[in-house]
């Protein structure tokens, strides 16, 4: 297994060979996705890896793939979405075209329960949906909206808890394995490659979801992904980061006032 | 600041023995303490609020970054695994279970090992899965000190046994030893 010397190394090639800055992600997370990747690749140390992903892209491909948390659930945390359609949504219905920002939005889970609560709270026909993902294979797997029906019991629960209104089977069609959303659900959302560490605002957007993301970056570089959000919002746009991640130690902390504490939610107050 | 840190792992039958360990810790002992236990998501529990009326320590839940200082007593939020920065900060990840469970004893337990080495003291408790059990085994490879509950004591043994059975380093206590371990060694 590699040591945090070798991490730092190894982050820096690979910046400098493919232009992947991982340099400002959390080091203690990277050190586990790595050694996961190592162990799922039979790797024994630093020297292995290194080789590989320099001479072998396919390797690499994989490495990107691995490294970067891709793990999501549709409704994750209920009462978040709850909170959502009653204190958010009332007020983007007064706008007459919304434009919602999912970043890193993973496999899609979370952009389409967003999609499924705009659709039943009637906002779905004039909301634009822009969902961003570092990993093109997120966005490949997101476009395609296919899941395995393994957690589809938990996701109906989630999704009864947050309020939903139909059957959850209703926005998907189904086989014995794997369920695809609704291809209407796919027309309002484009999805796009996009990367918080390098890239810039691309949109005006009213509503900014970026949970369970900025865990996986270190101090500075959540501070520089809250620019980014704070930059692309109107004055009264709301910003919904994950339930345990914080605005306390960026530099637009003041510009933001708490919408919901508890599920974190806050609207540019300036 | 002398860079130290208790961490109690533990599932299923676990929760009585750490309020008496708590109760019965001395009140000059300021170490910080990290809790990883097993809990549902999606419910809002009081654990925190039964722990903080059962210690002198201020119980925190742990958010992303927080720094770790003295006198805080931290636990780990349903549904994250729990990881130590260089910098002595937590980082909360919310990627694949492991062992079934997120939090994932293991996870920690490993985490704080690699960055604390000799400076952790792992305690594992009662539990019906294998979790902690192999993060307490590389815990104990880097000099760490590592106790798990007697198994005998321990309502659902299998935590401790899983840990007992691929490592003979670790110290087996009942609570009661757990205690006066704790305030020998700390206070």
């Amino acid at each position: 297994m590699i040591t945090l010397k070798e991490l730092d190394d190894l982050l820096f090639t690979i910046k400098k060979q493919f232009d992947y800055d991982f340099m400002d992600y959390s080091k203690a997370s990277m050190l586990r996705r790595i050694h996961r990747f190592m162990d799922i690749n039979t790797m024994k140390n630093a020297v292995d890896l290194k080789f590989e992903l320099i001479n072998n892209p396919t390797i690499f491909q994989n490495f990107i793939n691995e490294i970067v948390v891709n793990v999501s659930e549709f409704f994750r945390d209920p009462s978040f979405y709850k909170s959502l359609q009653e204190k958010v949504f009332p007020y983007l219905d007064s706008y007459p075209k919304i434009n919602i920002w999912s970043a890193g939005c993973s496999f899609g889970e979370e952009t389409y329960s967003l999609n499924i609560l705009l659709k039943e709270n009637k906002l779905f026909s004039k909301t634009r949906i822009y969902a961003t993902d570092i990993s093109s294979n997120a966005i490949e797997r997101s476009k395609k909206g296919i899941y395995d029906n393994t957690n589809f019991k938990d996701y109906t629960k989630n999704y009864y808890e947050c309020g939903g209104k139909e059957s959850l089977n209703n926005y998907f069609v189904s086989d014995e394995r794997h369920s695809m959303i609704n291809s209407e659900l796919k027309q309002n959302i484009l999805f796009s490659n996009h990367n918080l560490v390098a890239d810039s605002v691309f949109k005006e957007c009213q509503l900014i979801l970026c949970r369970n993301v900025l865990i996986y970056f270190n101090t500075d570089l959540q501070n520089k992904a809250l620019e980014l959000f704070y930059e692309s919002l109107p004055v009264h746009g709301f910003l919904a980061i994950g339930k345990k991640e914080s605005l306390r130690f960026s530099s637009v902390f003041h510009n933001f006032k708490e919408i919901d504490r508890e599920e974190k939610i806050y609207q540019k107050i300036k | 600041m002398k860079r130290e840190v208790i961490i109690i792992g533990g599932s299923a039958g676990a929760f009585d023995s750490i309020l008496s360990i708590l109760n019965n810790l001395d009140k000059s002992i300021n170490t910080p303490i990290v809790i990883v236990l097993h809990r549902l998501k999606n419910t809002v529990t009081t654990f925190e609020a039964i722990l903080q009326r059962n210690t002198h320590y201020t119980v925190k839940e742990i958010e992303d970054k927080d720094k770790i200082e003295k006198g805080f007593l931290y636990t780990a939020p349903a549904d994250y695994h729990v990881l130590l920065e260089e910098n002595f900060t937590f980082s909360l990840d919310a990627s694949e279970l492991v062992n079934f469970s997120r939090p994932s004893i293991d996870v920690t337990f490993e985490s704080f090992s690699s960055i604390l080495k000799e400076k952790c003291f792992g305690i594992l408790l009662s539990g019906s899965n294998q979790d902690g059990a192999i993060g307490l085994k590389i815990m104990a490879e880097n000099n760490g000190k590592t106790i798990i509950q007697d198994c005998n004591e321990a309502e659902f043994a299998i935590m401790p046994k899983a840990a007992k059975n691929i490592c003979n380093k670790h110290k087996e206590l009942n609570t009661k030893n757990i205690i006066n371990t704790l305030n020998n060694e700390f206070s």
